[in-house]
This record gives structure tokens, sequence and C-alpha cells, in this order.
């Protein structure tokens, strides 16, 4: 008899317990974020999307060996003597022309190693990652570009006088959709 | 009857030159066609409750999206579920399959015809009222059964058996705690056991025979949960182990009408339950019986039917489902002894006539509980707040804003 008098009391008042829980849930604040209209802001090293800025790549292929799912296709042609010397930013002459830069992200595995040989610092991991599609090949970006604009001297050298001709420099921030995205 | 008889008449006097035959079908027609109304579109809220706190209670938000704030959420999904093929399985008994839901629907909704909403407002006053609701509300019963024998699906008839023992089980000690307000006021009549409980709150009789009544109100209230299957009953519609229980074979708006039904159930329970011991359409206080010259009685009950059913959805998120050994354990081993035990200290200290009513302290007893437990709550809940407003100032520090 007290055994069930004390198994009767265990269940009522575990129950009383239980609802005391979801009673102080009730009144706590959701964790939901409703997604389209609230994002949650990533931390600035996220691995999400990949971005190349074109302009200091010097075509070293460093990137193409470490990825280990090829998902980066890379064709470089011996720059001709006959062109103007260019340089990367970083100060790097670049002496190969880089005719073919595609990133297949939907091969990336999102491991960041191609990013840490990168001799120019020219590939690396964006925050973006909204970039679903409903055609499995847009995801091949092409980040090789006809249009680019090099650096044409030295940004080692000419360190003193400030070169009136910099405006060929190309915007180094990522743009909001890469160069070949619609590739 | 003789109240919407009244209004009709006064808002169609032409009326009263019909024959005496058309205005008793009218006034019978017109509160069932109320009734059946509201009782029907309750479900809509009561989906759209339960989900809202659902989503509260798991620290998520629910329903958002149909809708502001997702209010539409319910509607949708019943159009859906009205767009949707009725499929019938080969091998199913067609016309138990196609009856089982109506059986089930019309076994929850009869009791609606008993539940006064205020002194007249009442469908019909019968005097074996409580009589009516036992034997009405078994109906369902049958309609489970119905429903999972003809499915001709093994999971569905388990499910259909599950709910049958359960439900007869805790009809036993359902019946024996509905007998208590009826010995208390000697009349079957619901309207009867409510005129008896006038007065404020520590009139009801949750708060006579102070440590007596309380712990028939919880038999009767536990009882009642497992009646509508509700969640720490719900093993007839198991999810885990039984596919869905008796509804496994059902789509369509079928589907439909036995949610229709248990939610149904579930009011039809709580304002039972509020009719017997919660004081029926009485205010706790006297003096909010009526705004003016508005009577608020039928507002009284529907907030207190609301609340249990509150509370049901409340039990339904906190507590695991029962194994069926231990379904049974507590029908029989639990419920039923103290229940008993109740029926018959209750029957003798009804019968002595300095206790026929209840015992001297019950005057005192009502509002310092009723406080208590409402104090508990809201400290609970500003303790709550309070947490989560320093958890977002937290985030916020930290650049998680949100």
């Amino acid at each position: 008899m007290r055994q069930w008098l004390r198994d009767v009391w265990e269940g009522l008042f575990t129950v009383l317990v239980g609802m005391r829980i979801t009673w102080r849930h009730l009144f706590t604040s959701s964790v939901t974020l409703q997604y389209p209209e609230v994002k949650w802001q990533l931390p600035p090293r996220s691995r999400m999307r990949l971005f190349m800025k074109y302009e200091d790549c010097i075509g070293c292929g460093q990137c193409v060996r470490a990825c280990p799912v090829q998902c980066i296709y890379l064709k470089t042609e011996k720059r001709p003597a006959t062109e103007p010397a260019i340089w990367a930013t970083t100060g790097q002459p670049i002496k190969l022309d880089v005719t073919l830069f595609d990133i297949d992200m939907s091969l990336c595995c999102y491991c960041n190693l191609c990013a840490y040989p990168c001799p120019t610092e020219c590939l690396y991991m964006t925050t973006e990652y909204e970039f679903a599609t409903t055609d499995l090949g847009e995801h091949l970006y092409h980040f090789a570009k006809k249009d680019a604009r090099f650096l044409t001297e030295d940004p080692k050298k000419k360190a003193e006088p400030p070169a009136p001709d910099d405006g060929g420099r190309a915007p180094s921030t990522p743009p909001a959709s890469p160069a070949g995205a619609s590739g | 009857m003789d109240l919407a008889l009244r209004l009709l008449l006064e808002l169609a006097p032409a009326l009263g030159r019909a024959p005496a035959w058309v205005q008793a079908a009218l006034a019978a027609f017109v509160p069932a066609l109320v009734c059946f109304t509201f009782v029907a579109l309750g479900p809509i809220v009561y989906v759209y409750a339960e989900r809202k706190i659902a989503g509260f209670m798991q620290d998520r938000l629910g329903p958002m999206r149909v809708g502001p704030y997702g209010l539409l959420q319910t509607i949708a999904d019943s159009v859906k579920l009205l767009f949707k093929e009725a499929i019938f399985p080969r091998g199913v008994d067609r016309r138990l399959f196609l009856l089982a839901p109506l059986v089930v629907n019309v076994g929850a909704f009869l009791p609606f015809v008993v539940v006064p909403w205020g002194g007249r407002l009442q469908p019909v006053d019968l005097n074996v009222g409580v009589f009516y609701v036992i034997a009405v509300s078994s109906l369902a019963t049958v309609g489970l059964i119905m429903a999972g024998w003809a499915s001709n699906n093994k999971y569905s008839l388990f499910g259909a058996m599950r709910s049958a023992a359960q439900i007869v089980s805790y009809e036993i000690p359902a019946v024996m705690i509905l007998l208590v307000p009826v010995m208390i006021v000697g009349s079957l009549s619901l309207q009867d056991i409510v005129s008896a409980q006038a007065g404020g709150l520590p009139n009801w009789f949750l708060f006579r025979f102070f440590p007596l009544m309380p712990v028939a109100f919880v038999v009767f209230f536990t009882a009642g949960l497992a009646e509508c299957n509700r969640t720490p009953f719900d093993i007839p519609e198991a999810e885990s182990e039984l596919v869905a229980g008796f509804h496994t074979e059902y789509s369509g708006f079928f589907f439909a009408m036995f949610f229709m039904a248990e939610y149904t159930e579930m009011f039809v329970i709580s304002a039972v339950t509020s009719v017997l011991f919660l004081g029926g359409y009485f205010a706790p206080l006297p003096e909010l019986q009526t705004l003016g010259p508005v009577p608020l009685g039928w507002l009284w009950l529907l907030a207190k039917a609301w609340l249990l059913v509150f509370v049901m959805m409340w039990l339904r998120w906190t507590l695991p489902r029962l194994r069926v050994d231990q379904l049974m354990h507590v029908a029989w081993k639990v419920l039923l002894p103290v229940a008993l035990a109740l029926v018959v200290v209750l029957g003798g200290l009804i019968l002595w006539p300095a206790t026929a009513w209840g015992f001297p302290w019950d005057r005192f007893v009502g509002w310092p509980i009723t406080l208590v437990l409402v104090f508990f709550l809201l400290k609970v809940m500003v303790r709550a707040l309070r947490w989560s407003r320093r958890r977002a100032h937290e985030l916020a520090t930290i650049g998680l804003e949100r």
C-alpha cells in the first residue's frame, strides 16, 4: 500500500515537473530564424562559394594540385614576350596567360585546401552561400575573362611615387555575382 | 429551447402564425445548427492552437507562412484534404469504411445537445443529461472499431482493439467520478448540476470537500483524456508502433473527419468537465456574470473549456506515450480504486447532514489555491521571459543578433 501511494505520488509529481518545464518553454523566445527574411550573419571565415580574383592569378596551378576532388580546371599559355609585362597586386610577375580558370562548385567539397597554397591569395572562399540553381551546369563558374586589366607596373617598385595610371586595377572586392556566372 | 423560439419570433414575427410543429422544428433545428457550426469550425482553431503551442513549447515558432502568423494554415490544410482523393484500398469493407468516420463524428458531436451554455441557453435540458453524455460519447468507440475492422489492415485493427480496451477501461473510473456531482446534487440534469455551483469560485465542485474533490477532478480529467485518445494515452494511433492506428488507410476528407472528431471530443470532454467541476457557465466572481445587460455565461463556459483544452495540449507536449500495460495499470490499479474510494467516502459524507454540501472549510480554500497556482505559473513565466531577454542580449553582444 505504501509503495502504491509512493508510486502514485511520484507519477503525479513528475507530471507536474514536466508541465512546469513545458510551461517555462512556452514563454522562452524561439530559436527559429525565418530564413529568407532573417539571415544568420555568417562569421567572416565561413567556407562558402569560392571566388577567384583573375587579375592576381599567376597560373601556378597549385590550387589544382591541392584540390582533392579535382574541381578546378586551369589552362595556361606562356605569355608572349611581345606583350607588356604584368604583375599581380602582391608583386609577383605574371608570366603565364590564364586562358581558362573554371571551378565546378557542384563538385567542390568546401575544404579550403586550394586557398592555402595560393601564392597571391587570389583564390579564397566567400560567405556567399545562396547560389542554388535549377541547372547543375550553372555551378561551373568561369573566372577567366578577356577584358581583365592587369597591373602593368611592378607594385613593389613604385612604392614612393603614387602611380597616376593605377586606374587599371580591377575592383578588389568580389562582385555580387562572379565573373562568369552566366556561363 | 423556448429561448431559441422566442429569439426566432422576435426576428421573424410572421413565424407566430406558422403551425406549432413548424415552430417546434425550427426551435430545435436552429440551436442545433448554431451548435454544430460552432463545434465543426472549432477544430480549425484547435489545430492551429495545438501547432502553435507545440511550436512554442519546443522553442519553435509553429506555422508562420500561410497568412499572418500562419493563421490560415489550418484552412489551407483542410482545403488540401478536401481536394485530395479518398483512396479505398482493395479489400476494405466499403460500407463500414465509409460509415466509420461518420459514426465517430456523431459520437463526438452528440454530447453537445445537453451542454448548458447559460440558464436557458441549452439545446435540450435532458433530465438524464449525465447518463446521456456517457452513453453517446461511447459511440465513438464503435466508430473506431468499425474503422479498424473495415480497413482490413492488421495495424488498423490493432489500433481499434487498443482504443476499445482503453476507452472501456477508462470509462469506468470516469463514470464513477461522474456519480459524485450527481450524488451531491441529486439530479442527472446538467442544468441542475451547474445551478448547484452558483455563487463564485469557492462554490464550484472542484473546491467542495476540499482534499477529495480535487482528486476526483484529476481522476475524471485523466480518464477523459484517455477517452479522447490524446497523447499520454494515444496508443490507438501510436505512430511509432502502429503506423497511424485505426486511420492508417484513410485519406483525404475522411482522414480529416477523424481529426475533427478527436478535437471535438476534446472540447466536449473539457466542456463536460467544466460543467461538472468548474461551475459551468458561472463566473468565478458573481459580479462578472453579466456585462451590463449582456449575459456572459456562455463566454465563461467557453473560457473554462478552452482552458482545459489548453491543459490537454500542454500535457500532450509534456508527456511521452504510455505503454499498453502501463495504460491498463493506471486505469485498473490507480484510477479505479481511487474513484471507488471517493464514491464510497463522499457518498457517506453526503448522507451525513452536516457535510451534505461540503466541509466547513471549503469557503476558504478555493481562492487561495487558485491564486497560489496562478502566482506560481506567473512566476515561472516571468522567469522564462527574463531569461529570454538576457539570452537575446547575450546573442547580440557576440554579434548573432536576430
